[in-house]
């Protein structure tokens, strides 16, 4: 390619729709929410986007995936790990793991290692001691187990945010207590409060689902819509 | 020499693999690099759109689906073709309207036609829906993305199916949502605001209010957008009505300001062709 020459660009397959992810894990439930703004440069595409959350499985032993990034790649691979959940349980008449399909997602998004799912995931359930779990990922696949992480576009914002609020990191004498579930789900509400203050691809509501053993429970918080 | 005659003494020592000095010929190493070479000459591949439409609007009102886009198709900045329709009905319960490349939205016409007589053939009681409509969309415009082949366009779904309404959007990349207002191209800066506060001040709307509102979008999109016509498409979705088209010309006036009592005669005169 001649580099001297002005280059007009196109088509480009990837854009950002913002959205922001956020999960915490707790003793015996685990907490995950994400705004319903969807935007693309400075305009709102939709306020009431709810597809940011997806609830995966049933009832029982329930994960949810929380995406952010690309809106197109979200929706194909939402669909696709849906599809392949039902295909595992016509298989093997059980619902897969929240620590299953977090493998299984890995795998999924390294398979297009080379022309990646412009996503930011995050997944939230129980394990199979019954403690809550919250994996995240990169867009290629590589994930890690955590108790706490915030994924999307406010991520740089909310992560130190809880870094100190539940890490109780960069306190002095501060004891560390367990977080409750009524805590988390206060805490989530406050800093989504704050990341719509000062992201603009944040914001109206943000859904927050609360994982336990008896199944996964959805409420949406109204946030602002400037 | 000799042992090459024993039965079942393989005389090649790796059968299958490259000749000396060859690298070796992996199974569909082919199609890999033509993708490859797809990736990297993608300018010369994907193509840029020539003949455009600009936006598309859609409203949710009472018991229904408003659409409607002007009949413009531009050439760059001529104003080359004064009256395609950039609104199509597919079934009798869903409109598809394309901004962007009118040549692709062609395209995706003829193949929705064609899937509406495939489906009516089967006789099987069941038929399209609007969200059927929207989702099959969804995997075209992002299948197409990802073959850096897209069909450039951002095409607006709206129908009733039920009694529900539904009103949808897919753009060129694969981006898609719903929502109880859309507008495409420069109506997403122009038209959408209106639409919103019309909607948030009146969540329910007749279909009258509708009709006033989206006319009034047309006509600021006819103010500022320089690739839009004072001539366009509307589309009805009634509850259970199959759908009505109204042509006609917004009124526009230059020299004075436009009252809403302009706007209120204007569009109680529907001129031009009905069907």
């Amino acid at each position: 390619m001649n580099s001297e020459r002005p280059v007009q660009q196109y088509f480009s397959p990837y854009t950002f729709n913002g959205g922001t992810v956020l999960a915490v894990a707790g003793e015996d439930f685990s907490v995950i929410a994400a705004d319903t703004r969807l935007s693309q440069g400075f305009a709102i595409h939709t306020r009431d986007s709810s597809k940011d959350v997806q609830t995966l499985c049933g009832k029982t032993n329930s994960t949810v995936l929380g995406c952010a990034g690309f809106h197109g790649d979200c929706l194909t691979l939402t669909k696709l790990i849906t599809a392949r959940l039902q295909m595992y349980e016509h298989e093997h008449g059980s619902k897969m793991s929240c620590p299953a399909i977090a493998q299984m997602l890995s795998t999924v998004l390294y398979y297009r290692r080379f022309f990646p799912y412009y996503t930011y995931n995050i997944l939230a359930g129980l394990d199979n001691e019954g403690k809550g779990c919250v994996f995240s990922f990169d867009p290629v696949g590589s994930y890690e187990r955590e108790t706490y992480r915030a994924g999307g576009s406010a991520s740089a914002l909310l992560q130190p945010l809880l870094d100190n609020q539940i890490g109780f990191k960069n306190q002095q004498g501060a004891t560390e207590v367990p977080l409750t579930k009524d805590k988390a789900v206060f805490l989530v509400k406050d800093v989504f409060t704050a990341a719509a203050e000062r992201d603009i691809y944040t914001g109206d509501a943000v859904i927050i689902s609360v994982i336990t053993k008896d199944g996964v429970t959805e409420e949406a918080f109204p946030l602002r819509r400037d | 020499m000799a042992a090459m005659n024993v039965p079942g003494f393989q005389d090649q020592l790796w059968g299958n693999g490259p000749s000396p000095g060859a690298v070796y010929n992996f199974p569909g190493i082919q199609m890999v690099l033509k993708l490859l070479s797809k990736f990297h000459q993608q300018r010369e591949l994907c193509k840029y759109p020539t003949t455009t439409g600009t936006s598309v609007l859609g409203i949710k009102f009472d018991g229904g689906v408003l659409m409607a886009a002007d009949t413009l198709g531009s050439y760059g900045s001529l104003a080359r073709f004064r009256e395609v329709s950039r609104l199509t009905a597919v079934g009798n319960n869903t409109v598809v309207g394309g901004s962007g490349d009118y040549a692709d939205f062609q395209y995706l016409k003829s193949v929705l036609e064609q899937k509406v007589i495939d489906d009516a053939c089967l006789n099987d009681g069941h038929g399209y829906t609007p969200k059927s409509i929207y989702s099959w969309l969804t995997r075209v415009m992002y299948y197409r993305r990802t073959r850096f082949d897209p069909l450039w366009n951002q095409v607006v779904v709206g129908g009733v199916h039920n009694g529900e309404s539904f009103l949808g959007c897919v753009d060129k990349i694969g981006i898609a949502f719903e929502a109880p207002t859309i507008s495409t191209g420069f109506g997403a800066y122009l038209a959408q605001p209106i639409l919103r506060d019309a909607l948030e001040k009146n969540p329910s709307m007749p279909l009258d209010q509708a009709r006033q509102v989206i006319t009034r979008c047309l006509q600021v999109l006819f103010y500022r957008d320089a690739r839009s016509l004072n001539k366009s498409k509307k589309h009805l979705h009634g509850v259970s009505r199959v759908i009505s088209r109204v042509m006609k010309n917004v009124l526009v006036k230059w020299n004075r300001q436009v009252t809403q009592q302009t706007l209120e005669t204007e569009d109680s005169v529907p001129a031009g062709q009905q069907c």
